[in-house]
């Protein structure tokens, strides 16, 4: 006989078998779950123990120290005699110099597109909206060879290089003069330095000093003074110039002298800022969309200017919904930046994949690129985690 | 009760983790054990030596063998265009699947970079490579693999343009040079630039196809490579005739297959596989005659061994008596081999007057006898 739903005594304890008891049942199945997941994790582990005792190899970092014996074409000194470690903190320092180059940039051009994507104007909208459409459907590695084979190297060579005063370009690089610390550069950099700490704090004493008393005190201007003028004349007055420039010229095959962005660098550099601004647009486009529509209509009711409007009602509040998702898309920037590789941009990947070929040791390298890609990634995060606190609606 | 239901599903999660740890704890021991009885197996092995490979029973469960390939290199791996793998090096592949199967499409072609190819013999992925791959110390040594004999012997070059007056490569002061990642040209490059004291800028590539593009564009002044691949890729230049490749050779680069440590049973079937090829060429039987002279009785007794005639060669390697006479027909011998994929029809890599002539012209190619 099936039991009464309304039977007081279903509900006592040791009325039904515990295994008909669903908190036991999903128990279990999570029980269950850890265990597959550890025979497997056991598994691959032991697989690989086990291959590698079988030829002989060990897990150790030793070979770190060894001669890296081959040479890398840009970033911090190197040479053949060099270890492998050294040719691991070289790719590294390059992955990072792409990295921070490629955030500012494609954030600058995330915004600039973002607003012109909610703009009046119609061309320029379905300019961007193109430019927005295309870069976030096509394969970034697409784009990078896209770049860097059919138009970075269709530049002229460097024999027949575009040149404009001492600025030239070829497909190989952007060559442009270099400014080369004198004697008096560090005292003037202190003092520009100094110039400009001054400046944005008489700026902002100046400015709070207009809102309270509501008489102008000419803040932008003051300050723009002291940070510019402190410069300008420390310039003279340091005897011989802080900075004096050094010219590219070409010698032989190659250039020499002056600064350079190498094709490599640019390619990759391009690639990120333009595939990731893209995705940031978007997201700037949707967290203006997100505020409240009262809000504009209120504040251009007060009169501001359509500039001050974005600069001081929209944007701060947009803020709040684009910082998550802009986090993501740093995250992307950081690790595409290993895409490098197929534009022959000595990158951490590059130079990793380099070395445990030469060494053959892949377990270690890849382990410590993979930690160091982590930790990349680790440290956006945390910075941008701070940003977003920062800029929570503060609650009373 | 809530907390029974819980203390109990703990210990049953425990207790199947425990169960699952058990039967692994002993196998670890037992890893231990091979190891000591190795040591004592050492000294009977006159006596007891194993002839069965584990691999080729392996490979034989399987119906086809695995073998990591290059994909880019007209003339040794290409994947041509009808989406076939052709040239020097898969040809050998294919002798090894006629050698166990009889049937020469019983290969499966792993295209690998040269990042790559070692980690797929460390990871089992591949039975052999077979990549013009240069055998060295650290490889044969430390990688955890085993080289097969030599199939090709070459050496580094460098190719330049016409017009950019490079006639060595003292000249080359201060150039960009295309390079491909992971390669001992890498190595030989900073050797040789360093030995001349000169300065050069590499750029690295993990993939021919692009390192060949780089420089085609005009973004290095040379590209560096086995002398061997500049030649098939200078036929993928715009220009054939704009480049040159410069005489020096920066390096010895004895090329061949190689296995993973540890089955030296599987290591004699490639190796005696490949030295029958090159025998094949030395005693004049080709793929239009092998059937001919296996049917009757050869005068050459060397002959009668390789074709199964006399002795048990094949059953010594786990293979059919007549294996040699299947690849022959299959692939042809040596010469054969050569003239189809690096011939004048080929990438035209003369072989007159070179290494990889017989030793009886003059070159470095001398397999041991079969007997």
């Amino acid at each position: 006989m099936r039991p009464n739903a309304t039977d007081p005594t279903l509900l006592q304890p040791g009325r039904w078998s515990f295994w008909r008891d669903s908190r036991f049942l999903q128990a279990l199945a999570q029980a269950i779950f850890v265990v597959l997941v550890l025979i497997a994790g056991r598994w691959l582990v032991g697989n690989l123990f086990t291959s590698l005792e079988e030829r002989g190899l060990d897990l150790n970092f030793q070979f770190l120290q060894r001669t890296a014996g081959f040479g890398i074409g840009e970033g911090l000194p190197f040479e053949r005699t060099d270890s492998f470690w050294r040719a691991f903190v070289v790719g590294f320092v390059n992955s990072i110099r792409v990295i921070v180059f490629g955030l500012a940039l494609a954030t600058v051009l995330g915004i600039l597109a973002g607003i012109s994507l909610l703009s009046g104007n119609w061309l320029l909208r379905n300019l961007v909206s193109a430019y927005v459409e295309v870069m976030r459907n096509t394969p970034l590695l697409v784009q990078l060879f896209f770049i860097y084979f059919g138009i970075i190297l269709k530049l002229p060579s460097l024999q027949e290089r575009l040149i404009v005063g001492q600025f030239s370009l070829s497909n190989r690089g952007f060559y442009f003069p270099r400014a080369v610390p004198q004697d008096g550069a560090t005292l003037w950099l202190v003092l520009a330095g100094a110039a400009l700490v001054g400046g944005i704090i008489l700026y902002r004493i100046l400015l709070k000093k207009r809102i309270l008393t509501g008489s102008e005190t000419w803040p932008g201007l003051k300050a723009g003074l002291l940070i510019f003028g402190i410069p300008l004349i420390s310039w003279f007055l340091i005897p011989g110039n802080p900075f004096t420039l050094e010219y590219p010229d070409l010698v032989g095959l190659r250039m020499e002298g002056g600064a350079r962005l190498t094709p490599e660098f640019a390619g990759i550099l391009i690639g990120l800022v333009l595939y990731t601004g893209a995705f940031i647009a978007d997201i700037v486009r949707a967290g203006i969309l997100a505020v409240p529509k009262g809000q504009l209509e209120a504040a251009k009711a007060s009169g501001l200017t359509q500039a001050q409007v974005l600069r001081l009602v929209i944007l701060p509040q947009a803020m709040r919904v684009i910082i998550p998702p802009l986090t993501n898309q740093y995250l992307n920037l950081a690790k595409n930046s290993s895409l490098a590789v197929g534009v022959g941009f000595p990158d951490l990947y590059n130079i990793s994949s380099t070395i445990f070929n030469q060494s053959g040791q892949a377990v270690q390298v890849i382990s410590l690129m993979m930690v160091t890609y982590l930790l990349m990634s680790l440290l956006i995060s945390a910075v941008m985690n701070v940003l977003n606190e920062r800029l929570k609606i503060p609650e009373r | 009760m809530h907390k029974m239901f819980k203390i109990t599903s703990l210990l049953i999660g425990f207790s199947l983790a425990l169960a699952a740890c058990a039967p692994v704890e002993p196998e670890i021991v037992t890893v231990v054990e091979t190891k000591e009885v190795t040591v004592t197996q050492e000294v009977q092995v006159p006596v007891e030596f194993q002839m069965e490979s584990a691999r080729l029973a392996a490979i034989k469960s399987n119906g086809k063998i695995r073998c990591g390939v290059n994909s880019g290199v007209p003339g040794f791996g290409f994947l041509d265009a009808s989406g076939e793998f052709t040239g020097f090096d898969t040809d050998f592949c294919r002798a090894l699947a006629v050698a166990i199967f009889n049937d020469v499409s019983a290969v499966e072609f792993r295209p690998l970079t040269a990042a790559e190819r070692f980690t797929a013999l460390q990871t089992n992925e591949i039975d052999v490579l077979i990549r013009n791959t240069t055998w060295t110390f650290s490889r044969d040594v430390e990688l955890g693999t085993d080289f097969g004999p030599t199939t090709f012997y070459d050496g580094q070059g460098m190719m330049v343009r016409t017009d950019s007056g490079f006639t060595s490569l003292s000249d080359m002061g201060g150039a960009t040079v295309c390079v491909l990642s992971g390669t001992t040209t890498e190595l030989n490059l900073a050797d040789a630039f360093s030995a001349r004291g000169l300065e050069y800028e590499p750029l690295v590539f993990d993939n021919s196809d692009e390192t060949a593009a780089a420089y085609d564009e005009g973004r290095c002044d040379g590209l560096t490579s086995d002398k061997s691949q500049l030649a098939g890729l200078r036929t993928t230049m715009t220009n054939p005739d704009e480049h040159v490749i410069l005489p020096e050779t920066m390096s010895k680069e004895p090329l061949g297959p190689v296995w993973a440590h540890g089955d030296q049973q599987w290591g004699d079937i490639v190796s005696w596989v490949v030295n029958g090829i090159i025998i094949a060429e030395e005693k004049g039987i080709t793929s239009a005659n092998v059937a001919e002279i296996a049917a009757g009785t050869p005068e050459d007794p060397e002959v009668a061994r390789l074709l199964g005639l006399e002795g048990s060669f094949g059953e010594l390697l786990g293979l059919a008596p007549d294996f040699m006479v299947n690849v022959i027909s299959a692939v042809g011998n040596y010469g054969e081999i050569y003239d189809r994929h690096l011939g004048p029809e080929g990438t035209d890599i003369p072989r007159e007057g070179s290494f990889n002539a017989l030793w009886k012209d003059g070159g470095l190619l001398y397999p041991p006898p079969w007997r």
